[in-house]
């Protein structure tokens, strides 16, 4: 009886919350606006919900002593974990070869975010520091590709160190800032610093390009010779000429994707030598506990700054690669949902495993890909995931395992 | 310098308006993180679904269907109240309870995952191009100050907004204080395991502050809809956003803070867009932000958070 009231309960909450939406659509009619009702779908979800309350005690029933043993990163020794790495790698090269244009495209588009994720990965994993502006830096990155060569002609290859240099002095300048404060107040800081920037890009009209931002962004070379299918420059060679190929934009595609796996790469191994070193082992007890990290000697100035700059820095790497595969930067791309899907990344994959934080990318940006056809529903169902996994597995898939001890309680 | 003073007045009846509605909000935001620690990022969602409620009751009783304005917008105030009070109400119940006592980075995620999911709920429903709102109060007060000829325009639906906003803010100030709920409350606020320990149910004053801050920014909501004349699904993001800024700025956790918070964020935005360039006005709102968390970190009101090891 109990559950009968209960799930009757849920059930008038729903229709409540479902009326005024799905109940009574609005509809301009001319100048006027018109309810059309749609009391099926009303009726539908109050019966759903009402069934799924009753029969929910039974389904998720709390059975003692039966836990589920959550899969933990398996903890390899250094050589069979090198040889994974190696051939998984290897697989990764290889794989474009044969596979299909949109695919590889994706794939590209999954690497993008292992990277920025791998990022992100050093401020909020490791040093436990929470940036809600994230894609700032990244903005940062693709600008200054898209404004060297639209202000200066420079090609991507000379303006990538200097996107990389750019975010860093920018993260570097945010640090300072944030160092006084904690927590939420640093992740309201941190997303205002990102909202702060793509404002700036909007209205800086003359030098951005405003909301249009700048097109025409050339891919990068291959030792300096062009991958298009004629030379921009009279007379210089193109690569395929270069190599005796037949031109395909195909090539482009796979050229793109085997350098974004070399940069998410060089991330992957930069970010895991890091935490080994001291600094590394310094963002980790700052993240654990500040003031017995100020007792012991540390500086948190630093120890801040270091994670804020280095994080910043593999943004503004993967946001030059991200102007120059699009061809077009504006403001558009660099939105809060940007910043937000990066972190539920790092915190879906287990906040600093870095096995984690790839597999997660690869779920989150697949999946939306896949639902292409829901395009409507896409964004609602990514919301949905978002909260379920949070609830389900606040810990994420693939939380790491540190070595510890336990002392004993009794 | 004739024309200044009612150029200045007439920027900071804007300025109060838009910050009655920011400070509306900012106390959902700042009773939540009072008692619970975390930024209800959904917050804004449910400000948003307050103005399209009020719509929908609106439209259901029609323009010109000769019920008073008044009551109309009574009707529409209280509906969108009621409807949003649930909504508070079962996203806590659903969403944020699970992952209370977690890590705070969860509750975070979860609750920015909820704003995702509740935009795109109200997109799919009522579509996502902008719903026309007609204006139900046309007409301003007009005066002039002094010897100038500038006239200073308040229209009456601004006007509605900062005489609700007064209204509810002293109900609320007494109701926190004389009510048990509000003591019950409050005693969360400072120490939610001793309020428990001394027999307050945490779990319903948890669910009533989400409640209550539902309600205020579905208030919000329709007052907004009605002023600004158009409503789309995403304007709860933004408008969360500055809120919390608002409750950051006056402190977060304090109510009077969020109140002030609000009002300061409103005329200063207004202000920068009048003066400065409207394309500025959200890089003064940030911009402020940071400024004052540079040098009060604690916000205006807030007390200095002392760290115990």
């Amino acid at each position: 009886m109990k559950n009968i009231t209960s799930a009757f309960l849920a059930a008038v909450l729903t229709g409540i919350m479902i009326v005024p939406i799905f109940g009574l659509q609005l509809e301009r009619k001319g100048i006027n606006t018109e309810i059309v009702p749609h009391w099926s779908i009303v009726l539908w979800g109050m019966l759903i919900v009402f069934a799924v309350q009753l029969v929910k005690p039974y389904l998720f029933k709390k059975r003692p002593g039966v836990r589920f043993n959550l899969p933990r990163v398996p903890t390899l020794n250094p050589k069979s974990t090198n040889l994974l790495l190696g051939l998984v790698f290897v697989a990764a090269i290889i794989w474009p070869f044969f596979s299909g244009r949109s695919q590889v495209d994706i794939a590209t588009l999954v690497l993008i975010y292992v990277m920025l994720a791998l990022g992100l990965n050093i401020v909020v994993g490791f040093a436990g520091l929470l940036d809600l502006g994230f894609v700032g830096f990244y903005a940062v990155g693709a600008y200054t590709y898209a404004l060297l060569y639209h202000w200066a002609g420079w090609g991507f290859w000379e303006a990538l160190p200097l996107a990389g240099v750019v975010s860093a002095f920018f993260g570097f300048l945010l640090g300072f800032p944030v160092l006084r404060l904690r927590g939420d107040y640093l992740a309201i800081v941190t997303l205002g610093f990102g909202e702060i920037i793509r404002l700036l890009l909007i209205n800086l009209y003359e030098f951005t390009g405003g909301p249009d931002g700048i097109s025409g962004i050339p891919k990068p070379t291959v030792f300096g010779y062009e991958m298009t299918r004629k030379a921009s420059v009279e007379g210089a060679q193109t690569f395929h000429q270069l190599m005796d190929w037949k031109f395909s934009t195909m090539d482009v595609v796979i050229y793109l994707y085997l350098m974004a796996l070399v940069l998410a790469f060089i991330t992957l191994i930069v970010s895991n030598r890091l935490v080994r070193m001291p600094i590394g082992r310094a963002w980790e007890a700052l993240r654990e506990d500040e003031i017995a990290c100020r007792s012991l000697g540390l500086n948190p100035t630093r120890i801040k700054l270091s994670a804020f700059t280095l994080g910043a820095t593999f943004a503004g790497l993967g946001g030059a690669f991200f102007a120059a595969r699009q061809g077009l930067v504006n403001p558009e791309s660099f939105t809060f949902i940007e910043s937000a899907l990066i972190l539920a990344i790092v915190v879906l994959g287990g906040m600093g495993s870095q096995v984690g934080v790839i597999l997660a990318a690869i779920i989150l940006t697949v999946l939306p890909e896949l639902a292409r056809q829901f395009a409507e529903y896409r964004m609602l169902i990514f919301g949905l995931v978002m909260v379920l996994m949070m609830v389900w597995r606040p810990q994420g898939l693939l939380p790491v395992k540190r070595p510890q001890v336990e002392i004993p309680n009794e | 310098m004739q024309e200044f003073l009612p150029q200045f007045i007439q920027q900071l009846f804007n300025g109060l308006s838009l910050g009655a509605i920011y400070a509306l909000i900012a106390i959902g935001y700042t009773m939540v993180y009072g008692i619970i620690g975390m930024i209800n990022f959904a917050h804004g969602e449910i400000y948003m679904i307050g103005g399209y409620v009020g719509l929908v009751t609106l439209s259901a009783i029609g323009v010109n269907s000769g019920v008073p304005v008044p009551i109309t917008i009574l009707c529409m105030i209280l509906i969108a109240v009621a409807v949003t009070a649930v909504y508070g109400y079962s996203v806590e119940r659903i969403a944020y309870r699970p992952v209370r006592g977690g890590p705070r980075l969860v509750a975070l995620i979860t609750a920015i995952g909820m704003s995702i999911f509740l935009q795109n709920w109200v997109a799919i429903g009522q579509g996502s191009r902008d719903m026309a709102v007609p204006n139900l109060m046309p007409g301003a007060l007009q005066f002039t100050v002094g010897a100038s000829d500038f006239t200073v325009t308040v229209t009456y639906a601004r006007l509605m907004i900062i005489c609700v906003v007064f209204f509810l803010m002293v109900g609320l100030t007494f109701y926190i204080k004389n009510s048990k709920m509000g003591r019950a409350s409050r005693a969360c606020s400072q120490d939610m395991h001793m309020a428990n320990l001394l027999g307050i149910d945490t779990n319903r004053v948890i669910s009533f502050t989400f409640i209550l801050g539902a309600m205020l920014a579905a208030v919000g909501g329709v007052l907004i809809a009605l002023t600004i004349g158009k409503l789309n699904p995403f304007i709860g993001f933004i408008a969360g956003i500055k809120a919390f800024t608002a409750a950051v700025l006056g402190g977060i956790g304090s109510i009077p803070g969020a109140i002030l918070g609000g009002l300061l964020l409103g005329v200063a935005e207004t202000m920068a867009a009048a003066y400065l360039s409207s394309q500025y006005k959200d890089i003064v709102a940030f911009g402020l932000l940071i400024f004052i968390l540079l040098f009060r970190p604690s916000g205006l009101l807030g007390k200095p958070e002392v760290e115990k090891v």
